[in-house]
């Protein structure tokens, strides 16, 4: 089963003992109808392989896009998604609702 | 992250062990919490109050924003007795996100029929924890509801002595003083006894197996909350 938050941690403690670049996006905070909750995980690889969601589906491709930048810079970073924002509604976050998510490289 | 606060987060899980993730949003900079240690660390009361709900979420201090993830063990509830009440209460707590499991030796009472989708092991309690089920560690609750002695007080030895944060038993008060006398005579001190929740259940005038199903589940949420909360105090194990 890879479902859990608990094991998409394990799987991004794998995949970076296994030698590849990663990261780790969380939800932190989220406004109206966000379809998962505060805390949930979406683990990313250098090639762009993941596990886990912090949306319906709807803004995974931004956060994978990002979770990219973030295994080649380094740096963390806060994003954005909702209503209240033009570029979100052409990624999609059609539920109306707003997430904040983290995006964090593994070293 | 750092690999080794990663490490840390899955081995505390794997050992069914409390902890928190503490990430400072604006420069990225992270520690990891265990339970223990919630005492001594400078947000102590902020991060035993979400342990307490199990809640990730933003909290400020200090004029910064952090963000908690809260990694709690799951709840498990283990019942013991295959009865009528167990029937009510297995799909009740499966709402509650509870990780339910019945044991009944009696191979009458211990049907997949009567328990759909219910884990269920027709054993003796004690050979039921030693292999089919894991052993019981204090995130479990023990609700012992045969009314048989040969199976509840097995089952209420092993949840005392194992920590569990729930520990209820089903019977009068006169049951109850009759079963407190033999759980004496098996060797365990007035203290530990005094934990059992007996009658069992939150007084709400419970009738229907499912009115105590209710009462019982009601009593579990209650005092997890409320154990969470004494350990982050006094820094030792409830």
């Amino acid at each position: 089963m890879l479902s859990t938050e608990t094991d998409i941690l394990n799987a991004a403690e794998a995949w970076r003992r296994g030698g590849r670049g990663v990261a780790l996006a969380t939800v932190v905070e989220t406004w109206g109808s966000a379809p998962r909750p505060v805390g949930s995980h979406l683990v990313i690889d250098e090639n762009g392989n993941f596990l886990g969601s912090v949306s319906g589906g709807c803004v995974e491709g931004a956060v994978i896009t990002e979770a990219l930048d973030a295994i080649a810079d380094g740096r963390p970073r806060v994003i954005e998604f909702g209503i209240a924002d033009e570029t979100a509604w052409r990624v999609g976050l059609s539920c109306g609702g707003r997430i904040r998510v983290f995006v964090e490289r593994i070293d | 992250m750092k690999l080794a606060s990663l490490r840390a987060l899955n081995v505390e899980r794997a050992a069914r062990r409390a902890a928190l993730l503490v990430t400072d949003l604006d420069d990225g900079s992270q520690r990891v919490v265990r339970e223990t240690e919630i005492p001594g660390d400078p947000l102590a009361d902020i991060l035993s109050r979400h342990l307490a709900s199990g809640r990730s979420g933003l909290v400020e201090a200090d004029g910064r924003q952090f963000f908690l993830t809260v990694q709690a063990p799951t709840v498990r509830l283990v019942i013991i007795g295959a009865v009528h009440i167990s029937q009510a209460l297995c799909p009740m707590a499966a709402a509650l996100d509870l990780s339910v499991s019945v044991i009944d030796p009696r191979t009458a009472f211990a049907t997949p029929e009567r328990f759909p989708e219910v884990p269920l092991v027709p054993l003796w309690p004690d050979e039921a924890l030693a292999g089919p089920l894991p052993p019981l560690d204090r995130y479990c609750a023990v609700a012992a509801l045969t009314h048989d002695p040969k199976i509840d007080d097995p089952a209420l030895l092993a949840a005392l002595k194992a920590g569990c944060f729930y520990v209820g038993a089903l019977g009068s008060r006169k049951t109850h003083a009759a079963r407190q006398e033999r759980l004496l005579q098996a060797g365990l001190s007035p203290e530990q006894i005094a934990l059992i929740a007996a009658p069992i259940g939150l007084n709400i005038g419970a009738v229907s197996p499912a009115e105590i199903a209710v009462s019982i589940l009601a009593q579990i949420v209650s005092t997890l909350r409320a154990a969470h909360l004494r350990v982050a105090k006094t820094g030792a194990p409830a």
